[in-house]
């Protein structure tokens, strides 16, 4: 069902039940891992944090969960992958369409483009995930990544 | 044949988002015999694109009053609302 996203989800990059404290930390710390596993340069989490306060990309879900979808300019990316992070407790992330609103996320989806309009297919893919609340909280229970890879199956 | 509506697609960095937004307006509009043409762009973007175009559908704020309908949604990226969306889209094309 989300083969694209399975293909792109760096395991190493993910990071499930994480404690982390608030967006700064989580985008950190995810795109950390991107640049430890070669998918981005070291210039990216800076510019995925500062696109994040200047174009926030929180989500207000249909659900119990909230998403967020950060991502930056193609030149600080070497090659497509994604990083993902559960929250055990939410963070405040900006909300996409009215920035001033804050919204409590606790599934964060790191998106690492190599150019625009790339990777159309994976990101319907996010798209279709967004919108199943069932997909969402087999996310959020997972405890390794084989849950992971079971509930995009 | 009547000319196909087009439509501009804005969002923060027009990277990823505007992406999955274009393609899903694109897909709801034919499936409603609606034939449109897309153009993805950044928020900054829109006042020196916008000339030519019917719409603006966006996902992040964009200036108002601009003198062609504007549309902010999320609905395509999260599904909440999309029919009405839809619907307001087609409205604000045959307007």
């Amino acid at each position: 069902m989300s083969e694209r996203i399975l293909n792109l989800l760096e395991p190493r990059a993910v990071r499930l039940h994480s404690q982390a404290q608030d967006k700064t930390e989580v985008l950190t710390e995810l795109g950390n891992l991107l640049f430890q596993t070669g998918y981005v340069r070291e210039s990216f989490v800076e510019a995925a944090l500062q696109r994040e306060s200047q174009m926030p990309t929180g989500l207000p879900l249909e659900g119990k969960y909230n998403a967020a979808i950060p991502h930056t300019e193609c030149e600080h990316v070497l090659k497509p992958g994604l990083a993902l992070a559960t929250l055990t407790k939410p963070v405040i992330f900006q909300n996409m369409i009215q920035p001033e609103e804050g919204v409590p996320v606790q599934l964060v989806i790191l998106m690492a483009l190599d150019q625009p309009k790339s990777q159309v297919e994976m990101l319907q893919e996010i798209a279709g995930v967004l919108q199943n609340a069932l997909v969402i909280e087999k996310l959020m229970e997972a405890r390794d990544f084989q849950d992971i890879q079971k509930a995009f199956t | 044949m009547a000319q196909p509506k087009r439509i501009l697609v804005a969002c923060g960095t027009a990277i990823a988002t505007s992406t999955v937004v274009a393609m899903a307006i694109e897909e709801a509009l034919k499936a409603r015999g609606i034939d449109v043409v897309t153009r993805q762009c950044k928020a900054a973007e829109v006042k020196s694109l916008m000339s030519g175009y019917d719409l603006i559908v966006t996902t992040t704020p964009v200036p108002k009053d601009i003198g062609i309908p504007v549309i902010q949604t999320l609905a395509f990226l999260t599904g909440i609302g999309k029919e009405a969306v839809i619907e307001d889209i087609v409205k604000a094309l045959q307007a």
